[in-house]
């Protein structure tokens, strides 16, 4: 940074979180599966708006709020409202939003909570403002980018969808602090059985943020996870590279630019909405009993946090390792699956943070989009274990399954990677590479280390079949008589 | 010996089921009355005919096969044009919904349908039921059968007139100001308001939410009270429809009122009530007085604020609720699509608007914006919970409250149309049931010439059985409902 001392950076988060788990929308009772649907399928009158249609409360939707609330630390209210938030836009049939609010005698389904993180091993308090339910607007599709697109088409399936809004105070002071937050936050959304944060859109975040003290910016349509660190380390260059000019940063509102990576004007403070939030009439105002919230309490899942503690008094796994796996529901599940298909943890884990996890996160892929079973994984270390094929081609083996999959012994019989363990096959093979290698061979005679060098040209003739234990006994026996051969 | 047309609702549904007539041959005499008034009254804005036609030769067929008819066989309903029917253009006589035909039926209409009723058409009202003359329809006015030259009241200002004219035996009305209660006195015709929450409001399209009721009009207590027994039960579509068991009204009818308390609210005769008002109305206690009961004014200082409160608290809620007509998905779209989506709305809803309409959604959305909000609309909640406190304190006392429902008899087209403020104080003893949620019913008790008076009977919430008791027992005592208007 130009040898410049960082200007303190706070973010604040405001998260969308759909309840992927219910089977019906919020307020009817539409399906609330809306993905890859048919457009405008799922949807009645109450979901559209059409005139003379009323909301209804889908009660097991406050059961899911009231379980994140919980998991959150928050106060849940004894009584909560629903407010209407006013504003025009073609995504909102109704021209309006059922949501909640804080002020003007409303009350949100809870505020005040927090919720810890771990940054470069150092614990951090976040503080959560409020948690609160409202519906989801409709979807707007375009023909490309937005300003060139020559129409917008309307789709009301996602509208009305339940969504949780969690609000963050400005706690956070880097974008991979935001990025950790985040990801807590899914995973323990993941664990409430609430949110499958894998499905596209179904969580999304707003984020708002200030540089050395000074005017807020709001960032809106950070529609993945991914994207969260990429936009606030953008906002935050252009933030510091108009300090750094003197020019004074606008409060505004930014739209972030998933294509282009970059953050645009989308209202400035004089267009800011008036959102005139007044009392949804529609909807009485909800009791929540104190044993309605010790009953859901009850019911509360495993949390992260314990889970992750069980993971490393279990299954001796150490703490980064246990965190990363219980960081994705998904993938917590899968391990413990695995465990229970063949107890060795250890190695479990090691193939899953090592090979599974960074070819999943170098192809920009959920575990839920490869094809890989725990069955397969278990199948695959179990080979290597039976000495069937060698850890290496089980490094080559696991992408195909990822992409396929193709049971692991089929893709080993089919491809011919099974492990060379004939003695005679691999000295055969050790002749050959001696005869290609003189100087190496030399070199190994006066200093027995470099060998390895060696025992990497057998695999490399053998394409990584070879075992690797076999091989190295065998050209140390063959270097052992060169020696007794050379002395006489 | 009365025309078929002319029958109550009670004796149709026992010529049908006595089979003294059919459904068809009454239901065609229906229309025929309304071939002869309607080219002067002008009640309806559709007619259904032939689907009426239909649907009473399917009650004839049942009744052939001696199958048990339903409460209200036969028997020709009206409904005002802001409940929704299937497949029946529901315009709420605003050119925003000149077209709009509803996918579904109100909570009501289902009901009345599952009693074997007939419905003959939808009426005239003021646009989105903002008047109290109906004369802000967008199909023009309808004219009072006593005068043609007056109006009928609003905003149910059809359903009156249909019901004064004999253009049908049943008519629904909504109330959200005093809409049904209005136009029943200036027709001289009986029409109730329940309490808050004892109809469903599924299906009507929303004025004022938090204020409005669907409610029964007829020309007799005897047929209010045995419409409002079907049309009344809990809906949980309806989030504010309330958990009460379903009640026959009519049962409560007993033509006594000995040991009844009346309250007479001094403030119901305030500056602008006409004497012929006071008169009538306080001819009528006396009458109640003569019949066994007692009375005793009294007054509520609250109420000064009742036309304010109610006016900011409608129009703040209307502001919203229209705010979904924007021309998109129904409703009036002005053939051009050159311009951007925002002016495109505002284009729509400044021609799909009247002025009054467009009036009081400016008045609304100002009562909601920031800065105005807790000076309005909190303070005209606030107010609204110190009314309902007064009544609460007076039911304690009295078993029901009495006063005019208009303060003037029904007055000359164009006469108030371009003073929206002296039309607004046409409200001012009405208002208040609404606000507190109390059930009243209006009940003819005289007339200032030839022009009807109306006299309000208010009870505390779910008391329909004392207020139609008295409403009966008055009407029983005296002869104002066997008079009839001068339209041939």
């Amino acid at each position: 940074m130009n040898g410049m001392v960082m200007p303190e950076v706070k973010i604040g988060l405001e998260i969308h979180s759909q309840l992927t788990s219910l089977k019906t929308k919020l307020f009817c009772g539409c399906s609330s599966d809306y993905r890859g649907r048919d457009p405008n399928s799922l949807v009645c009158p109450v979901c559209l708006g059409v005139p003379g249609s009323l909301p209804v409360l889908n009660r097991k939707a406050v059961e899911g709020a009231i379980m994140a609330a919980l998991a959150l630390n928050c106060k849940i209210s004894e009584r909560m409202f629903f407010f209407r938030k006013n504003y025009y836009y073609p995504d909102m049939p109704k021209n309006f939003q059922i949501s909640q609010y804080d002020r003007a005698g409303g009350a949100p389904l809870a505020v005040d909570g927090h919720l810890h993180i771990e940054v470069d091993g150092k614990r951090k308090r976040v503080q959560i403002s409020r948690v609160h339910l409202e519906e989801d607007p409709g979807r707007l599709v375009h023909l490309g980018p937005i300003d060139q697109s020559p129409y917008t088409l309307v789709d009301y399936n996602r509208a009305g969808i339940a969504l949780l809004e969690i609000v963050t105070e400005p706690d956070l002071n880097s974008p991979k602090e935001a990025r950790i937050f985040l990801q807590r936050l899914r995973s323990i959304l993941e664990h409430l059985e609430i949110c499958d944060g894998s499905l596209e859109g179904a969580m999304r975040c707003d984020a708002n943020i200030s540089l050395a003290g000074g005017t807020r910016v709001e960032v809106k349509n950070i529609s993945s996870f991914k994207e969260v660190e990429r936009a606030l380390s953008f906002e935050i260059m252009r933030q510091e590279d108009m300090l750094e000019k003197g020019l004074a940063v606008e409060r505004e509102t930014r739209h972030w630019d998933e294509v282009r990576r970059i953050t645009i004007t989308l209202r400035t403070k004089e267009e800011e909405h008036d959102y005139r939030y007044f009392p949804e009439p529609d909807l009485v105002p909800i009791m929540i009993a104190e044993d309605f919230i010790e009953e859901v309490g009850a019911q509360m899942p495993e949390l992260p946090e314990a889970r992750t503690r069980r993971f490393m008094l279990k299954y001796d796994l150490p703490r980064y390792d246990a965190e990363v796996l219980v960081g994705v529901k998904a993938l917590a599940d899968f391990f413990e699956r695995c465990v229970e298909l063949y107890n060795k943890p250890k190695e479990i884990s090691n193939w899953m943070m090592s090979d599974l996890l960074r070819y999943l996160y170098e192809n920009n892929l959920e575990l839920s989009e490869s094809k890989i079973t725990p069955e397969h994984l278990v199948e695959m270390i179990q080979l290597i274990d039976e000495g069937v094929i060698s850890g290496k081609i089980g490094k080559q083996v696991l992408p195909k399954i990822v992409l396929t999959g193709q049971p692991p012994r089929q893709i080993v019989g089919e491809e011919g990677l099974i492990k060379i363990t004939s003695r005679e096959t691999l000295e055969r093979i050790v002749d050959q590479v001696f005869g290609e290698n003189p100087k190496a061979v030399e070199d190994a005679l006066v200093e027995e280390k470099t060998v390895h060098f060696l025992v990497g040209q057998i695999m490399k003739a053998t394409k990584g079949k070879a075992d690797p234990q076999l091989a190295n006994q065998i050209i140390l026996e063959r270097l052992r008589v060169m020696k007794a051969e050379g002395k006489r | 010996m009365p025309r078929l047309y002319q029958l109550a609702a009670k004796e149709v549904v026992e010529k049908v089921r006595d089979k003294e007539t059919t459904a068809e041959e009454y239901v065609s005499s229906i229309f025929e009355r309304i071939r002869e008034a309607e080219s002067r009254v002008h009640a309806f804005v559709t007619l259904i005919e032939d689907e009426a036609l239909q649907r009473a030769r399917e009650i004839d067929e049942k009744a052939s096969k001696g199958k048990t008819l339903g409460r209200l066989a036969g028997v020709a309903v009206a409904v005002k044009d802001s409940i929704c029917a299937k497949d029946v253009r529901t315009t709420c006589s605003s050119r925003m919904l000149e077209n709009f035909v509803p996918p579904y039926d109100a909570a009501v209409i289902e009901k009345i349908h599952m009693e074997d009723a007939v419905v003959i058409g939808k009426t005239n009202m003021d646009e989105f039921a903002m008047g109290s003359s109906t004369e802000t329809s967008f199909f023009g006015p309808t004219y009072n059968p006593w005068d043609l030259s007056r109006v009928p009241g609003g905003s149910s200002g059809g359903s009156g007139a249909a019901l004064a004219a004999d253009e049908t035996a049943l008519a629904f009305g909504a109330d959200t100001g005093g809409s049904i209660r209005c136009p029943a006195s200036y027709c001289s015709v009986v029409g109730i308001k329940p309490t808050y929450g004892l109809v469903s409001r599924y299906g009507l399209v929303a004025y004022a939410n938090s204020l409005e009721q669907i409610g029964p009009m007829a020309k007799s207590v005897y047929d209010c009270a045995l419409f409002l027994s079907v049309i009344a039960g809990y809906d949980p579509r309806d989030s504010t429809s309330v958990r009460m068991p379903p009640r026959d009204y009519t049962v409560f009818l007993k033509d006594d009122v000995e040991g009844f308390k009346i309250g007479v609210p001094k403030e119901f005769f305030g500056e602008g009530t006409s004497e012929d008002v006071e008169k009538r109305v306080w001819e009528a206690i006396y009458k109640l007085e003569d019949l066994g009961a007692s009375y005793e004014e009294v007054s509520f200082p609250s109420l000064e604020y009742a036309l304010s409160t109610y006016y900011i608290i409608a129009m703040s809620e209307a502001s919203s609720n229209l705010a979904r007509y924007d021309g998109l998905r129904y409703g009036y779209r002005i053939d051009r699509d050159d311009t951007d989506w925002s002016t495109v709305y505002s284009k729509n809803r400044r021609v799909g608007f009247g002025a009054e309409v467009r009036r009081r959604i400016l008045l609304g959305t100002y009562a909601l914006s920031a800065g105005y909000y807790s000076k309005y609309y909190l303070k005209a909640l606030k107010v609204r919970t110190l009314i309902r406190r007064d009544f609460e304190g007076a039911f304690r006392k009295f078993h029901v409250l009495i006063g005019p429902t208009m303060p003037i008899p029904p007055f000359k087209i164009g006469e108030k149309i371009q003073d929206p403020l002296a039309l607004y104080m046409c409200d001012i003893d009405t208002v208040p049931a609404n606000l507190a949620g109390l059930p009243a019913i209006s009940v003819p008790c005289g007339f200032a010439g030839s022009l009807p008076i109306g006299m309000q009977i208010m009870a505390a919430p779910f008391r329909e059985d004392l207020m139609l008791n008295v409403a009966y027992t008055f009407e029983k005592n005296t002869t104002y409902k066997d008079r009839k208007p001068p339209l041939k």
